[in-house]
């Protein structure tokens, strides 16, 4: 009997506002997502005893113990490969928590991506990864290395681009019912998406996320304390992370398989330890800092068979009513992107009934972090 | 433009490719090629590589066309292809490069609508073992 399940639920979340530019510091802005998760929770700093990040992120737990006068701490984490740590973040507390090493925790993403230097604008020095064997060529960015796959998708499974512009849409769809999102007041069309400029083809701009300043954090605690809190608690059902055999990261075209990433590795583990399937999945948040990444991802964790990604868009079914509502505050695509961590705290919102794009009666949701990296997933459940 | 940082395991290949030839690290103990070079042998763990020469033939298994914001040596060639080619004589070995009209020329030489994926393609090396594609049937 697996030790994790509903051991542990999330008490509190907390955000900044998002903006292109803000400006406090990373650090503060940290600060102030993890005191009003805190608030959310009705828990003091003191007690924290955990703390959980994933890598790319400047604030260090050092400080911000430091800063919000936080309690002794007897378990830090940081996960690793950037966007793909959001949810192991939820997961290595969930297992501090339900193992005695700690009694509450917190993670958080704190970020000034949007008004902070971007490589190819002041520089020609080689970015920082042994990418020997793919940036000569020019393959410079996130963007290029997933076009790539996402032409192979196109090309064997008949994707089209008509499959991604509903990815988009349906994130700015959600993202205008979000007074928080960046997109809140700017509706898609399809003509805007197909007549948008090129970032890496078959990749327009519509199909890149945003580049967001702000920061979010959540709090964990038992789930028998979480009765007490504030808020009906979130429970952490299941969770899993994701390295697959052979894989090598966003540029994963060295395996037999490049189109199977991280998502299939993470869903096995994460479906064989819950008691609900993916067709019980009432809303579901899928890291989307690329449109064609959802395909992948509904593929992975079993949503539909193989090849079946694109297809599976089709007839609004990602949108409120349809089959699988998607991203419900808008996502990465719409919302803000800060590394995934907006898709917790929606998952969170969508099981307290609180969302600005509410799932009616919503008991069931997935949150995933980065496909194309090492990644990571919960399954949330009220 | 970026050269590549050559990290010890990858040092044969360039230095082969520097001399105009495709190497590929391969097993010693059980044949297996593997790639990018690594130093043990993920199918039987043997730490004995040898570097076999491949006839250079492949096909484009997906190309993508980068478009500004780009580092200005590349966004001034911009849209220029980058392509996957997997080997033909190494299933699932697949190199990123570029397909070009001949060794050396712009990354935009080749005309857009003469990329496509399943095209048969040839490897060619600019002076300074750069390997590049071009078309079989130009
Ligand atoms: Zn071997």
């Amino acid at each position: 009997m697996p030790v994790l399940k509903d051991a542990t639920a999330i008490v509190g979340i907390g955000q900044t506002p998002f903006a292109k530019q803000l400006p406090e510091t990373e650090r503060a802005l940290a600060c102030r997502a993890i005191l009003s998760a805190l608030d959310d929770a009705g828990i003091e700093p003191t007690e924290v005893d955990a703390l959980a990040s994933y890598t790319m992120e400047e604030t260090d737990e050092v400080e911000l113990a430091k800063a919000l006068g936080l309690g002794g701490l007897t378990f830090f984490s940081k996960v690793g490969y950037g966007g793909g740590g959001s949810c192991a973040t939820v997961s290595h507390l969930a297992a501090a928590i339900a193992t005695g090493q700690a009694t509450v925790g917190v993670a958080w993403r704190s970020r000034k991506r949007g008004s902070g230097p971007r490589p190819w604008k002041n520089t020609t020095v080689q970015l920082p990864t042994p990418a020997q064997w793919t940036r000569p060529f020019g393959l410079l960015r996130p963007a290029d290395e997933i076009a790539m796959l996402a032409r192979r998708h196109m090309h064997e499974y008949g994707t089209t681009r008509d499959h991604l512009f509903n990815v988009a849409l349906a994130c700015r769809n959600r993202a205008n019912q979000n007074p928080a999102a960046i997109m809140y007041d700017r509706p898609l069309t399809r003509e805007m998406y197909m007549n948008s400029r090129w970032i890496s083809e078959p990749l327009c701009l519509f199909d890149n996320c945003l580049e967001t300043d702000g920061a979010l954090a959540c709090v964990l605690v038992s789930a028998e304390r979480a009765r007490d809190c504030r808020r009906p608690p979130v429970y952490v059902h299941s969770a899993a992370q994701g390295l697959p055999a052979q894989h090598h990261g966003m540029v994963n075209y060295w395996n037999d398989d490049p189109l199977t990433g991280p998502a299939w590795t993470a869903a096995r583990h994460l479906w064989k330890h819950a008691d609900f399937a993916p067709e019980d999945v009432d809303v579901a948040q899928i890291y989307d800092a690329f449109t064609a990444l959802i395909p992948l991802s509904l593929e992975g964790y079993g949503f539909c068979d193989r090849g079946e990604g694109g297809a599976f868009t089709e007839g609004g079914a990602l949108e409120i009513g349809g089959r699988l509502p998607l991203n419900t505050s808008g996502g990465g695509l719409s919302e803000a992107y800060v590394h995934g961590f907006n898709l917790i705290t929606e998952g969170v919102r969508q099981l307290r009934g609180t969302s600005t794009a509410q799932v009616p009666g919503a008991s069931t949701c997935l949150v995933t972090a980065g496909e194309g990296v090492p990644t990571s997933a919960l399954l949330l459940r009220s | 433009m970026l050269t590549p940082i050559v990290d010890e395991d990858g040092a044969p290949f360039w230095s082969y490719a520097r001399r105009g030839e495709l190497r590929i690290q391969a097993c010693a103990d059980c044949d297996e090629l593997r790639f990018p070079p690594r130093p043990c042998c993920p199918h039987c763990r043997s730490f004995e590589t040898e570097w076999r020469h491949l006839t250079g033939q492949g096909r484009i298994w997906s190309y993508v066309l980068p478009h500004p914001p780009l580092l200005p040596d590349y966004a001034e060639q911009s849209p220029y292809n980058v392509v996957l080619v997997e080997l033909t004589d190494a299933p699932h070995i697949r190199l990123v490069g570029n397909l070009v009209s001949e060794p050396g020329a712009r990354l935009n030489s080749v005309p857009v609508e003469r990329i496509r994926i399943g095209a048969r393609v040839q490897v060619v090396f600019t002076d300074t073992g750069l390997p590049q594609w071009v078309l079989e049937r130009p």
